[in-house]
C-alpha cells in the first residue's frame, strides 16, 4: 500500500470507532443477558487491528484469538453478521455455532478465532504453508496476546515458521496481562520480541496504541512477507481498557494504572494526529456520528434476526449428507 | 504377489500423491522413510516439498496440517506413535475436529493423521498404547483402524479422499503381515464394516490387529463345533451399527474384542448400543475382551500376560455359550 492519504486516515479513524462502538454494544447486551457466554473486549487495542488488517487483501488470511472482534471487523467482515453471531443467531457468520470466541468469515479470509490461547499460531503457519506450496503471494496473519508466549505451541510454531520461511505475520498484542496475571508475574522475558532472535525471525516492538506507528511497521513487515523474506514477529505494546471478559471487576489493577486510559486511547491519539493535519473537530464528530449510526443500525437488525432452529443442532458436524444416516 | 502392510501403505500414499497435487505428506522423519519405513523413497519420487520432514513438535505440526487443510491442501500427517498424539490433542480436539461445526459449515479439514498403535516386541508403556477410545469421543473426527494390508490400502485411499479429519490407526504388529492385493478393486467406503468370517452362533466384533485374533479364535471354536461370525469394524467413527444389528439378530450373542484397556473402551460403547437397540435379540450378556487396567509392561512375559489374545476370545465365547470353565486354553 502506498502512503495513506488523509482520506485513508479518516477511514481508519472510522474503523477505530466502529470497533469501539461495536464492543460497547457487546458490553451493553452481555450485561443485559442478551449475549450468551463471556465475550472478551479489545477496547483500547483497536489501533493494532486497524493498522494491520486494513492493509490485507481479501485473500490474505487472518487467525485471531478470544479477543478478536476488532480484527474481524477491521478485515472488513459484515457488522450485522458478526454481531448476529455474537448474539447466537441463525444468520450470524457461523449460524450461531461459533459465537464471540469462534468467529469465522471464510469468504473474507477470516479463518477463525480460537478460544485456546496459542491454539491459533500453528494454524496460521499452516495456512501460510498452503499459500507457499500453491505458489500464491498471500500471507497469513495471527493475533495473540503476550500470555500465549507461555505455551509450547508458540515456540514450536516460531521454529517451524522460520525453518520453512513461511509468510506468516505473528502479531503479539502485548497488553501486559495474561488474563488476570501481569506479565511480570508470568515471565522473566520482558519483551515478546526477544523470542524472535534465536529463531532468526525479524521483529520489532512498537507503540501499538499509535495507529500511524502500527500502520508503518505493518506495511514494512507485510512487504517483506510478500517478498518471501520469511516470518515476522510484530510486538504491539497496547493497553486493555476493559477487563479480561465482560464482568471482570479488575481488582488486580491499580487505580493509577487504569487512570491512564485517556492518555493511551488510540482514538484520542489518532484524533490529535488528524487535528494536527488540519482536520476540524466537526468533521471528526461527523465521522463518529456516522459510524455510530452504522453500528446501531446493524446491531438492531442483528437483534431482530431469527434464532437458530434447534432441529438443526447436529448439522455441520460432518459433511452432509454423507454421514447423516450413521450417527457416531 | 504378496505385499506387507508397510509396502501397501507406501503404495497407497505413492498413488494418492501422484493422483492429487493437493496431497502432501509431513511428519517427523517422513522424508527419510519414517520410523517404520512406510514413506521410504516417496520424497525422492515426489519431491521434498510434497514429502516433508518436520521438527519434533507434535502440537505445531498438527496445527500446521490443520491450517493447511483449511486452505486447499490435503495433508497426510504422520504421528509416529499414537502415544505422541497426546501432544497433538489440543489441536485435534479443539480445532481440527470442530472447525466445520464452529464455522457453521464454512470450512472443512481434509486431513489424514496416520499413526501407529498397539503393543509388540517390548516397546513398553509409552510406545504401545491403544488410545482410540479418546478419539471416538470427539464429534467431528473420523476414526479408521484397518485389520489387514489390503484393507489398509483401500481405507487409506478412501480416507485421503474423504474431505474430513481422519485418524488412521495402524497396528505395529500388522506391519509385517503379507497379503495379496486385488488389483482394480473398488475402494471400501468409510463407515461400512465387513464380515471377516461368517457364522451363526456368536458375533465377535473386532478391529485392527484384534480381527486376526478373532479369526484365530473362530477357527479354534469351529473345531469345537461353535460357529463364530467375525465383524471387522474398519471404522470406529462412524460406527456401522446396521451390520452389527444384522449379525446379532442372527446369532443372538455378542463379544467385543480390542487390545485397548477394557475400561471406557470402544467395547463399552458398542455393548451399550447393543443393549439399548438389540436387547430383545440377546440370549446372553454381551461380553468384552480387552487389556487389563495397567500400562503396557516391558518384559516379554509381562507383555504377554497383559495383552488379550485368541485364547481370551475363546474363553469369553465359551462363557457366552454357557460352556464356561470346562477347558483352560
Amino acid at each position: 500500500m502506498t502512503e495513506p492519504t488523509l482520506a485513508d486516515w479518516k477511514a481508519m479513524y472510522a474503523a477505530l470507532w466502529r470497533i469501539r462502538l461495536f464492543e460497547g454494544q457487546v458490553q451493553r447486551l452481555a450485561a443485559a443477558g442478551e449475549i450468551p457466554g463471556f465475550p472478551h473486549l479489545s477496547t483500547g487495542q483497536e489501533a493494532v487491528a486497524v493498522g494491520i488488517c486494513m492493509q490485507l487483501a481479501r485473500e490474505d488470511v487472518l487467525f485471531t484469538s478470544h479477543r478478536g472482534h476488532g480484527h474481524v471487523l477491521a478485515k472488513g467482515s459484515d457488522i450485522e453478521a458478526t454481531f448476529a453471531e455474537i448474539l447466537g443467531r441463525q444468520n450470524g457468520l457461523c449460524r450461531g455455532r461459533g459465537g464471540s470466541m469462534h468467529l469465522v468469515d471464510a469468504a473474507n479470509g477470516v479463518l477463525g478465532a480460537t478460544g485456546v490461547v496459542a491454539g491459533n499460531l500453528a494454524l496460521a503457519a499452516g495456512a501460510a504453508w498452503a499459500a507457499q506450496a500453491q505458489g500464491r503471494q498471500n500471507i497469513s496473519v495471527v493475533f495473540f496476546g503476550d500470555g500465549a508466549t507461555g505455551a509450547g505451541a508458540f515456540h514450536e510454531t516460531l521454529n517451524l515458521a522460520a525453518l520453512w520461511r513461511l509468510p506468516v505475520l505473528f502479531v503479539c498484542e502485548n497488553n501486559g496481562y495474561a488474563e488476570f496475571t501481569s506479565r511480570e508475574e508470568h515471565s522473566n522475558v520482558k519483551q515478546v520480541s526477544s523470542f524472535a532472535a534465536p529463531y532468526g525471525i525479524a521483529t520489532q516492538t512498537i507503540d501499538g496504541n499509535d495507529l500511524p506507528t502500527v500502520f508503518a511497521a505493518a506495511r514494512g513487515a507485510i512487504e517483506a512477507l510478500r517478498r518471501g523474506a520469511g516470518p515476522y514477529l510484530l510486538e504491539c505494546m497496547t493497553f486493555r481498557m476493559a477487563g479480561h471478559y465482560v464482568g471482570d471487576a479488575q481488582q488486580y489493577r491499580s487505580k493509577e494504572e487504569l487512570a491512564a486510559v485517556h492518555e493511551k486511547c488510540p482514538i484520542e491519539r489518532l484524533k490529535r494526529y488528524l487535528v494536527e493535519r488540519g482536520v476540524n473537530q466537526e468533521e471528526l464528530d461527523a465521522i463518529g456520528d456516522r459510524t455510530r449510526n452504522e453500528v446501531l443500525r446493524a446491531v438492531e437488525r442483528a437483534l431482530a434476526a431469527p434464532r437458530p432452529d434447534p432441529a438443526t443442532v447436529l448439522e455441520c458436524v460432518y459433511r452432509a449428507p454423507v454421514f447423516a444416516a450413521i450417527p457416531g | 504377489m504378496q505385499h506387507t502392510f508397510i509396502e501397501i501403505l507406501r503404495r497407497a500414499l505413492d498413488e494418492e500423491l501422484a493422483r492429487d497435487p493437493a496431497v502432501h505428506l509431513l511428519g517427523e522423519d517422513v522424508a527419510a522413510g519414517g520410523a517404520f519405513g512406510v514413506t521410504r523413497g516417496l520424497a525422492q519420487k515426489h519431491g521434498s516439498t510434497r514429502v516433508r520432514n518436520t521438527p519434533i513438535s507434535e502440537a505445531a505440526i498438527t496445527g500446521l496440517a490443520t491450517g493447511a487443510a483449511l486452505c486447499g491442501l490435503k495433508p497426510v500427517l504422520e504421528i509416529m506413535f499414537i502415544d505422541f498424539a497426546t501432544l497433538s490433542m489440543d489441536c485435534l480436539v479443539n480445532q481440527t475436529a470442530k472447525y466445520r461445526y464452529m464455522s457453521g459449515g464454512q470450512l472443512a479439514v481434509p486431513l489424514v493423521v496416520r499413526t501407529q498403535a498397539g503393543a509388540a516386541g517390548g516397546a513398553a508403556a509409552q510406545h504401545s498404547q491403544s488410545l482410540e477410545a479418546w478419539f471416538i469421543h470427539v464429534p467431528g473426527l473420523i476414526v479408521v483402524a484397518p485389520s489387514t494390508p489390503a484393507e489398509a490400502y483401500g481405507l487409506l485411499k478412501s480416507a485421503i479422499r474423504l474431505g474430513e479429519p481422519v485418524l488412521f490407526i495402524e497396528h505395529k504388529r500388522l506391519y509385517t503381515m503379507k497379503e495379496e492385493l486385488a488389483e482394480g478393486a473398488e475402494l471400501p467406503p468409510i463407515g461400512r464394516s465387513r464380515i471377516a468370517r461368517a457364522g451363526t452362533d456368536v458375533t465377535v466384533i473386532a478391529y485392527s490387529a484384534m480381527v486376526q485374533s478373532a479369526l484365530e479364535a473362530a477357527q479354534k471354536l469351529a473345531d469345537a463345533g461353535i460357529s463364530a461370525e467375525v465383524i471387522d469394524l474398519r471404522t470406529l467413527v462412524p460406527l456401522d451399527m446396521a451390520t452389527i444389528a444384522a449379525s446379532v439378530s442372527k446369532t443372538h450373542r455378542a463379544l467385543i474384542a480390542h487390545e485397548a484397556v477394557r475400561n471406557g473402551g470402544v467395547g463399552a460403547e458398542i455393548a451399550a448400543r447393543i443393549g439399548a437397540e438389540l436387547f430383545d435379540e440377546l440370549d446372553a450378556p454381551v461380553l468384552r475382551v480387552g487389556c487389563g487396567f495397567a500400562p503396557i509392561p516391558f518384559a516379554p512375559e509381562l507383555e504377554r500376560a497383559l495383552l488379550p489374545g485368541s485364547a481370551d476370545l475363546v474363553r469369553a465365547v465359551r462363557r457366552i455359550m454357557g460352556l464356561a470353565d470346562k477347558t483352560r486354553e
